[in-house]
């Protein structure tokens, strides 16, 4: 039996992403450089850390050619760019800690920037171990309900006594033999694998209306019952863990991925009221959300109190103006926390708003391609899951760009692959190898089955 | 290090970042530029090898098509090895009293193992699962055929 296979001239770029990763790194090896140079830091370590996040990226790029040979080739070079500048703005804070111990006659403190390459290491060898093992997205949707569960037992982790650990006024963190990481971020991956695997089944169910109110269609009784559970969780994570972040973070997630499987914009408008009147309700109970809101209104109030990180971050911000101080010119070790949360001021201080931008624009490409992936892609799992994940990240960037720059209150949250922090980083290269297999199913040739049949047909006649 | 040169390298970071990002972005447009449903080169290649497609592997025959969703919820249709013809036409094989359906909306016809879906030129048009079909398309068990209303899928 002979079987015609039709050609199609599909270009599947693999070529350009392998010469944007390389641009991806020299952008880092370029501002490693002028880290150096400017703060003259011993450059001993730089560079064999420099080429193995190099031989990394390869790796990770022959792997992708390997197993996803039609994905999208944008993904992998604007995360790594993102990542890379993220190293180099780690390396420099660290270099003025250096200083400053030295200047104290204290001894110097361990570089964080060794142990952040160690966690890109993890990262990319969780990208690999998720595009190598998942060949299919699809077969994902088994692990709905136990990714639910996972999802739910990884946010009340850091709440147990032993392994529980609180850092700076939040119980995130669980320290397992001197490891500290933080099982939240992972949760975010397991939850949106359930919302996708569950709203697809009942996606018609949710868009039935049974009656109308001020021309807004109230869906039934039962099926709002998964969105109130919900907020009910990030409401009680908000509660006992005082994440504002997380909680802010699943409940937008929750929300989008209602309205996309649903199409019915009542969705927004009741989880709108839900978060106002969440929010109100936090404002009036506790403490520290008073105080973040507060000190989002009136930061210069308590500029030396409260509002003191906040306004160094606008300080510096304002320091680096359009073009920015250069790297190492810059005093963004002054705002508390300038690697994990405040890293985005600490960028656009030495890089300036041209740098930011560029940035975002990393951030918005990344969004775009996820969406596009979502969009392409056959399946309706496919589909809800892909824009799930698009939109953690995207919600997570501009909740925390966001809050450093005054836009909307400050809650902490890491930036997706610049902040110096293990669990994110993983968790974001987790969603990065998922949405690059979901990319790779989308824009894999196909041939249509009826095509096949009726070819088959013809041939064995 | 002198001011100048200073200066020189913060804004050249500068360029090479922004250069780096525009790259992207011209990527990204040819790639938006590019067909995504590629059309088939004229020219096709023939191999000597039987087929195995994944998609194509020999599985049971579906031996009744279910009706899931609208007026007939709960009926089953044994299928033989006749086409079955749906629309509000009432010589069909499957007739749907709905103001959505076409007289004669669409057509499933036996092909070796599958069941083969085509729109005779409705109105409302023949979905499988949440896309429109144009052309003669398999209907895959756990696959959903919507037609107005009703919705059916096929059983074994």
């Amino acid at each position: 039996m002979s079987t015609n296979l039709i050609r199609y001239r599909v270009s599947n770029r693999r070529s350009a992403e392998l010469a944007l990763l390389i641009g991806a790194w020299l952008i880092g090896v370029f501002a490693w450089i002028l880290v150096d140079a400017s703060t003259a830091a011993s450059s001993l370590g730089g560079w064999t850390s420099l080429v193995s996040a190099g031989v990394l990226l390869l790796i990770t790029h022959g792997v992708v050619r390997w197993q996803a040979p039609y994905a999208d080739p944008l993904l992998l070079p604007s995360v790594a760019a993102l990542n890379m500048l993220g190293l180099a703005m780690i390396h420099r804070l660290d270099a003025a800690a250096a200083q400053r111990a030295a200047s104290n006659g204290s001894p110097p403190p361990t570089p964080d920037v060794y142990l952040q390459l160690t966690w890109m290491l993890v990262g990319l060898i969780a990208f690999i171990v998720v595009l190598t093992f998942v060949n299919d997205h699809r077969r994902l949707q088994r692990f709905t309900f136990t990714a639910g569960f996972a999802g739910i037992v990884f946010l009340f982790l850091p709440l147990l006594p032993v392994i529980g650990n609180e850092v700076n006024g939040a119980q995130l963190w669980i320290s397992i033999l001197g490891l500290t990481f933080q099982p939240g971020e992972l949760a975010k991956v397991a939850l949106t694998l359930f919302f996708a695997g569950f709203l697809v089944g009942r996606r018609h169910s949710l868009a039935l209306v049974q009656k109308k109110i001020f021309g807004i269609g109230i869906p039934r009784g039962k099926d709002v019952g998964p969105l109130l559970l919900v907020w009910l969780v990030a409401l009680l994570v908000l509660i006992l863990e005082r994440d504002l972040g997380t909680s802010l973070l699943l409940f937008g997630l929750f929300t989008v991925m209602l309205y996309v499987a649903t199409g019915r914009r009542s969705w927004v408008v009741i989880s709108a009221l839900l978060l106002a009147f969440g929010g109100t309700l936090a404002y009036r109970q506790f403490g520290h959300v008073q105080i973040r809101f507060d000190v989002w209104l009136r930061p210069f109030d308590d500029a030396n109190g409260n509002g003191y990180q906040i306004t160094q971050s606008l300080y510096g911000l304002a320091n680096g103006g359009i073009f920015g101080t250069g790297w190492g010119q810059g005093y963004p070790q002054l705002v508390p926390f300038a690697k994990t949360d405040f890293i985005t001021s600490a960028l656009g201080e030495e890089l300036g708003l041209m740098g930011l931008i560029a940035i975002l624009l990393l951030f918005a490409i990344i969004i775009e391609r996820g969406a596009r992936a979502a969009v392409a892609t056959r399946d309706p799992f496919g589909n809800l899951f892909a824009i799930g994940l698009t939109t953690v990240i995207g919600l997570q960037t501009f909740i925390v760009i966001g809050g450093v720059t005054r836009l909307v209150p400050l809650t902490g949250l890491t930036t997706p692959f610049l902040s110096y922090g293990g669990s994110s980083l993983v968790a974001n290269y987790i969603i990065i190898g998922i949405l690059i297999r979901i990319s790779n199913a989308a824009r894999a040739p196909e041939i249509s089955d009826a095509q096949l049949v009726l070819r088959q047909n013809v041939d064995t006649k | 290090m002198s001011e100048l040169l200073l200066s020189i390298l913060r804004i050249s970071f500068l360029v090479a970042l922004w250069w780096f990002v525009l790259t992207v972005v011209s990527v990204l447009r040819r790639d938006l530029q590019a067909p995504r449903d590629a059309k088939p080169l004229t020219s096709a290649r023939s191999i000597n090898q039987p087929s195995q497609r994944p998609t194509l592997r020999s599985r049971k025959t579906s031996t009744k098509l279910v009706i899931v969703e609208g007026a007939l919820t709960g009926t089953v249709l044994p299928l033989g090895t006749s086409p079955i013809l749906i629309g509000r036409a009432p010589d069909s094989t499957i007739v749907l009293e709905d103001d959505f359906v076409s007289t004669r909306h669409a057509q499933l016809t036996p092909n070796g193992n599958h069941w083969i879906v085509e729109d005779l030129g409705s109105t409302n048009g023949t979905w499988i699962d949440r896309t429109r079909i144009s052309s003669p398309t398999v209907l895959r068990p756990g696959t959903q055929l919507r037609i107005g209303r009703t919705s059916m899928e096929l059983g074994s």
